[in-house]
C-alpha cells in the first residue's frame, strides 16, 4: 500500500496497463515529455518510450479520429483531452463515431478507447475548463462515463476502463487531483464499471452524488448527523450506465432522496436518477426527490465560483425540505 | 503575393497519361500493367457503370434506399483501388461503395447498406475496410489513425480514404492530413473533385485553384490527376502507396472527375444547378470511352467482351438483390446486442421488454 493522491493513482493505473498490454497507447497534447499539464502521465514516456506515450498536434478532433484509426488497427488507445470543455471540438469523433462503431459495423469493429479528461470547478480556471459536460456524454448510446471521487476508485476504475472493449469517457475532477491522499494498493486491481458504492450507511435519507459532490454529500451528512438526521451517501462512480439497483434499494430503505450534481440543473444526470426512482420506488417515497445542482447559467466567471457552485449548505437545505415535507 | 500564389499553383499541374482520344500522352509515366491487368481494369469499370445504372433503377423501384450515383467516377474510384493490395485498409465516403465491392464486400451486402440493414455493414473477415462514412471528413482523421497504426505495426500496407471537393473544406480534412504528415502515417488521401458538392460548385468552396495544393498546409506531397484517366489515377495511387510504405510520408491526390448523375437519389435535381453544356463537356471525357479506345487500338478489347461483362453485371445484380431480399428482418433485440460487448443493466431490462414483444 502507498499513500497516493488521485493524480498519482491515475498515473499508476496507466503505468499498470502500459505494462500489462503492449496495445495500450497514451497520447494527447503535452502528455509525452512534459508528463501532462497536471502530471498525470509523468514519467510514462521515459519508461515506455515515444512509441507508446506521445504528444499530438493541437487538434482534439484529430486526436479523436486518430484514436479510432488506431483502434481499427488493434490498439487500445488512451487519449487525453486536455480539458473537457474542449470536447465540443471532438464531439463527432466521440459521439458520432467511436460510440457507434460496434453497432454500425454489426459487431465487426470495436473501439476499446478510454478518453481521459479533467473537468470540475473550485480551482479558478479560465473559461471552458471546468464545465461539467458529463450529461452530454451520458446521453449517447454506446458510451460509458466514469467519474471517480477518490484515489482508490480512480486507479481501479481506470484500469477497468482501459480493459473495457467499448469506449469509456473517464472524467477526472481537477479539485480532487491533489486535495487528499489515501491508501492505494500498489498491485493491480479493477473496479467493475456501472457499480455504485455506498460510502456511508444511513436510514433517513439517501444522498446520491458523484465526483466532487461526493465529498460535499459526506460533509453535509456529518452536519445532518449532528442534527439527528441519518443520511446514506451513494457514490455513483459510473454515471452511464447508472447503477439504479443500488439507488432503488437504498431509497426503499430510507424513503427519501436528494440527488447532487455540480452541473447545471438542466444538465448532468440527476434528472435520470429522479425519473428512475419514481418509476421503481414511488410507493416507498415519503417526499419528492429533490435535486442539488448549479443554476442554469453558463459556467461562472472564476470569481463567482464560490456563490455559484453547489455546496454542503445547499445539500443540508434540500435535505431539511425533504425531511419536513 | 500574386506571384507566390502562381508559383504554388504551377506545382500542381494536372497529371495525365491517356488523353480523351485514348492516346498515350505521357509515355514515361506509363505504369507497368500486363494486358490482363488492363483488361481487368476495363472489366471493372464497365461492370461498375452497369451497377450504377441498375442501382438507380432499383432505387426508383423502391428496391434500394440511400444511393449516391457513381457514373463518371469509374477511373477515379477503380483506378485508385486497382493500385491497392488486400492488406490495405479502405475508409470510404458515402459515394465509395464500388471500392468496397472490389475490395471484397459482397454485392448483396452493399445493397443491404443502401437499404439500411446492419448486415450490410458487417465486413467479411479479412476485408480491410469500414462501411461508407456519412459524416464528411470523419474518415480523414480516422485514416490518419489507421495509417499511423500500420506504421507502428510495421505493416507493408496503407490506409486509403476518399472524400469529395466539398469535403476538403472540413476541419477534419485538414486535421487528418496534418496528423498524417506529423506522424509520417502510411496513408493516401484521395479527393474526388467532381466539381459539385450537391449544388455548390467547387469555386464556392475555396479560393484555392487546386485542392491538391492544400497538401502544402500539411507539408505532404500533393498531386492533381486527370480523374477521367484510369491509367493516371492508377499510377498516382501506386506511387503514393509505395512512398507511404517506404516511410516517405502520406500523399494527397486530387482527381478531377465528374458525376453524371444527381448527388444522391433522394430528390436531388442537377438540372437546377448544372448546364447541359457542362454535362456534354464532361461526357466527352468519359473514362470508359477513352480507355475502350485505348484497348481497342491495342486489340485488347471487343464489343463481345464488353457485352459479356454487361450481362454478368446484370445477372450478379439480380442475384444479389434476391439475396438481400432473403435477409431476415432486423429485430430491436439484435440492435441492442451489437451495442456493447456486455449489455448494461438498463439495456438488459429493455431487451427483456422487446424480447417479449418479438416473441408474440
Amino acid at each position: 500500500m502507498a499513500q497516493m493522491t488521485m493524480i498519482q493513482a491515475i498515473t499508476d493505473a496507466m503505468r499498470t496497463e502500459l505494462k500489462n498490454d503492449e496495445n495500450v497507447l497514451v497520447f494527447g497534447e503535452d502528455v509525452g515529455q512534459n508528463g501532462g499539464v497536471f502530471r498525470a502521465t509523468e514519467g510514462l514516456q521515459k519508461e515506455f518510450g515515444e512509441d507508446r506515450v506521445f504528444d499530438t498536434p493541437l487538434a482534439e478532433s484529430g486526436i479523436g479520429g486518430m484514436s479510432i484509426g488506431l483502434a481499427l488497427q488493434g490498439f487500445r488507445p488512451v487519449p487525453e483531452i486536455q480539458f473537457f470543455g474542449f470536447v465540443f471540438e471532438t464531439m463527432d469523433a466521440i459521439s458520432g463515431q467511436m460510440a457507434r462503431y460496434r453497432y454500425r459495423s454489426g459487431g465487426t469493429r470495436t473501439m476499446p478507447i478510454t478518453v481521459r479528461s479533467p473537468f470540475g470547478g473550485g480551482v479558478h480556471t479560465p473559461e471552458l475548463h471546468a464545465d461539467s459536460l458529463e450529461g452530454l456524454m451520458a446521453q449517447q448510446p454506446g458510451l460509458k462515463v466514469v467519474i471517480p471521487s477518490n484515489p482508490y476508485d480512480a486507479k481501479g476504475l481506470l484500469i477497468q476502463s482501459i480493459r473495457d472493449n467499448d469506449p469509456v469517457i473517464f472524467l477526472e475532477h481537477m479539485k480532487l487531483y491533489r486535495s487528499f491522499r489515501e491508501e492505494v494498493p500498489e498491485e493491480e486491481y479493477a473496479i467493475e464499471l456501472g457499480k455504485a458504492e455506498v460510502k456511508r450507511e444511513g436510514k433517513d435519507v439517501t444522498l446520491i452524488a458523484y465526483g466532487a459532490m461526493v465529498h460535499t454529500a459526506l460533509k453535509a451528512a456529518d452536519e445532518l448527523g449532528e442534527n439527528g438526521v441519518s443520511a446514506e451517501v451513494i457514490d455513483l462512480r459510473t454515471v452511464a450506465p447508472i447503477d439504479y439497483e443500488t439507488i432503488v434499494e437504498s431509497v426503499k430503505k430510507t424513503n427519501r432522496a436528494v440527488v447532487l450534481q455540480e452541473a447545471q440543473k438542466q444538465a448532468g444526470i440527476a434528472a435520470h436518477v429522479v425519473s428512475e426512482i419514481q418509476e421503481k420506488a414511488i410507493l416507498y417515497l415519503e417526499a419528492p426527490v429533490l435535486r442539488v445542482a448549479a443554476p442554469d447559467t453558463v459556467y461562472p466567471f472564476s470569481q463567482a465560483e464560490t456563490v455559484w457552485l453547489p455546496n454542503h449548505n445547499d445539500v443540508v437545505e434540500k435535505v431539511n425540505k425533504v425531511m419536513n415535507f | 503575393m500574386k506571384r507566390s500564389l502562381e508559383n504554388i499553383e504551377n506545382q500542381f499541374e494536372m497529371f495525365q497519361i491517356l488523353n480523351e482520344k485514348g492516346e498515350i500522352v505521357n509515355e514515361d509515366a506509363m505504369p507497368e500493367l500486363s494486358d490482363d491487368d488492363l483488361k481487368e481494369i476495363m472489366r471493372r469499370m464497365v461492370y461498375t457503370r452497369i451497377l450504377d445504372q441498375r442501382s438507380i433503377a432499383l432505387n426508383r423501384q423502391g428496391r434500394l434506399g440511400f444511393y449516391a450515383p457513381t457514373a463518371g467516377q469509374e477511373a477515379s474510384q477503380l483506378g485508385s483501388h486497382f493500385a491497392l493490395e488486400k492488406e490495405d485498409f479502405i475508409l470510404p465516403g458515402y459515394r465509395d461503395v464500388p471500392q468496397l465491392i472490389w475490395h471484397g464486400l459482397p454485392l448483396y451486402q452493399a445493397f443491404l447498406f443502401s437499404r439500411g440493414h446492419f448486415h450490410g455493414n458487417q465486413m467479411p473477415e479479412g476485408v480491410n475496410a469500414v462501411s461508407p462514412q456519412i459524416i464528411i471528413g470523419a474518415q480523414i482523421t480516422q485514416a490518419a489513425g489507421v495509417g499511423i497504426g500500420m506504421k507502428k505495426r510495421g505493416k507493408d500496407a496503407i490506409a486509403i480514404t476518399y472524400t469529395g471537393d466539398g469535403g476538403a473544406s472540413q476541419g477534419d480534412f485538414y486535421e487528418g492530413i496534418n496528423f498524417a504528415g506529423a506522424f509520417n502515417a502510411q496513408a493516401v488521401f484521395v479527393v474526388q473533385n467532381n466539381r459539385y458538392a450537391i449544388s455548390v460548385p467547387v469555386e464556392k468552396q475555396s479560393a484555392a485553384q487546386t485542392i491538391a495544393q492544400k497538401a502544402v498546409a500539411a507539408g505532404i506531397e500533393g498531386v492533381q490527376v486527370d480523374g477521367m484517366d484510369v491509367l493516371a489515377v492508377y499510377a498516382a495511387t501506386k506511387d503514393a502507396r509505395e512512398r507511404a510504405i517506404n516511410g516517405e510520408g502520406p500523399t494527397l491526390i486530387e482527381t478531377l472527375t465528374y458525376r453524371y448523375g444527381p448527388h444522391t437519389m433522394a430528390g436531388d435535381d442537377p438540372t437546377r444547378y448544372r448546364t447541359e453544356e457542362t454535362d456534354n463537356e464532361w461526357e466527352a471525357k468519359d473514362p470508359i470511352v477513352r480507355f475502350r479506345t485505348f484497348l481497342e487500338n491495342k486489340d485488347l478489347w471487343s464489343e463481345e467482351e464488353e457485352n459479356e461483362v454487361i450481362e454478368q453485371a446484370k445477372e450478379d445484380v439480380k442475384a444479389a438483390i434476391k439475396k438481400a431480399d432473403e435477409q431476415p428482418k432486423q429485430k430491436v433485440t439484435e440492435l441492442m446486442d451489437i451495442m456493447y460487448e456486455e449489455l448494461p443493466a438498463s439495456l438488459k431490462e429493455q431487451r427483456e421488454e422487446y424480447e417479449a414483444k418479438e416473441s408474440k
